[in-house]
């Protein structure tokens, strides 16, 4: 190996190796992705009912609760979900008005009250 | 001004998604803001293809029945600047796709962005119908094989006849021919048809030749668009295709996959001989 990368250096040693590698390497690796990607999707899908069909009604009420403080709309609300194989994240961003927070914040909460 | 592109063939299997995911690609990649709806109700795979799945939330049928809105249902491609997906929803109710549903979300999209791609269904009900119905521009992709040549043809008569354009007697679609898996090395022994017969036949412009190649299964078992590997000849045949799409002038240049080293192609080349 170190010879090899003495002589040809290390991208020519890579190339040189790969010239004796089974030809379907590359197709081998992009195989198992696409039975992980596979297995996170079926396992998913067959337990339909635990889907996210919640989350309609979980961002409206997250939104009523949250107007409650902040004058916010729906516009201001994005709802992201990253599902892995173990667990999947829930990403929810909700952007609060640009105007200086102090000013806009005490109204909104005393009407709160 | 908004251009709404419907990726149709009649046949499925032929490379609609393949085709969906690449034009899309290609098109945000030249700096065009492009969003690629999956029409395909109850089997969806644009997701895979693009590498989303695991980041739908809400779907073109959610937004269509107002649980929720079109910038939470559209998926921003990480790798691409300007590209978005709107994946369909895996539910099996046929009448899902309301046609006016459909139209206010092409309406609005329209507003926001240059290009809309329609990853049409194969077949011809419904949802084949619900993709092309707005289009002002349609990609017929077609292998050189006697079912989708056939299947192009009865396409091309629906395009012509079925399109809203056609109802209001506005200019029709305009249409492309795309064709994917040709083998040059099965043409030059008379055993795939030639891209000129497939022409002769069909009657409409060519936007391009997409050779055989290892790269599409690759790219999609990766859920990378195929237009993104530069390494790929069918990569740059899409590259050249949407180049034609936007009013470039190329020639057609159609190049198999290159073997891997000079001993592969030895040995292809005996192994064909004794074959």
């Amino acid at each position: 190996m170190s010879i090899l990368h003495r002589a040809f250096g290390a991208r020519g040693a890579a190339r040189l190796l790969g010239l004796f590698r089974s030809p379907s390497a590359a197709a081998v690796d992009s195989a198992k992705t696409a039975k992980e990607r596979l297995q996170v999707v079926l396992a998913l899908e067959r337990n339909a009912g635990s889907g996210p069909s919640f989350l309609p009604q979980l961002q409206e009420e997250l939104l009523q609760v949250i107007k409650k403080y902040v004058d916010i709309d729906n516009e201001n609300v994005s709802i992201e979900l990253e599902r892995g194989p173990e667990a999947s994240m829930l990403d929810i961003n909700i952007e609060l008005p640009t105007s200086p927070l102090p000013s806009r914040r005490l109204p909104v909460l005393q009407s709160a009250h | 001004m908004a251009r709404v592109i419907v990726i149709t063939s009649g046949k499925g299997g032929v490379g609609k998604t393949t085709t969906a995911a690449a034009f899309a690609a290609g098109l945000a990649r030249e700096g065009n803001k492009t969003v690629v709806i999956d029409f395909d109700v109850g089997l969806r795979n644009l997701d895979l293809i693009m590498g989303c799945e695991r980041r739908v939330v809400f779907d073109f049928i959610d937004v269509i029945n107002g649980a929720a809105r079109l910038n939470q249902a559209l998926i921003r491609d990480k790798r691409v600047d300007g590209l978005y997906v709107l994946p369909t929803s895996q539910t099996r109710d046929k009448d899902a796709l309301k046609m006016e549903g459909v139209e206010q979300v092409i309406g609005e999209l329209r507003r926001d962005f240059d290009y809309i791609v329609c990853d049409s269904p194969a077949g011809i009900e419904h949802g084949a119908q619900a993709a092309m119905y707005l289009a002002d521009e349609a990609v017929v992709v077609t292998n050189p094989e006697v079912s989708s040549v056939r299947d192009s043809d009865r396409m091309i008569g629906i395009l012509t006849s079925k399109s809203r354009r056609a109802e209001r007697n506005e200019e029709p679609i305009k249409q492309h021919v795309l064709i994917t898996r040709y083998d040059l090395d099965r043409v030059s022994r008379g055993e795939m048809l030639k891209v000129e017969d497939i022409l002769e036949m069909l009657a409409l412009p060519l936007l391009g030749v997409i050779p055989e190649s290892r790269s599409v299964l690759q790219a999609s078992n990766t859920g990378t668009p195929v237009i993104l590997d530069d390494a790929s000849s069918a990569g740059l045949a899409y590259r050249d295709a949407v180049g034609r799409f936007l009013g470039e002038q190329l020639e057609y240049r159609i190049v198999g996959d290159q073997p891997k080293g000079l001993l592969d192609g030895l040995f292809n080349r005996l192994w064909r001989r004794s074959a």
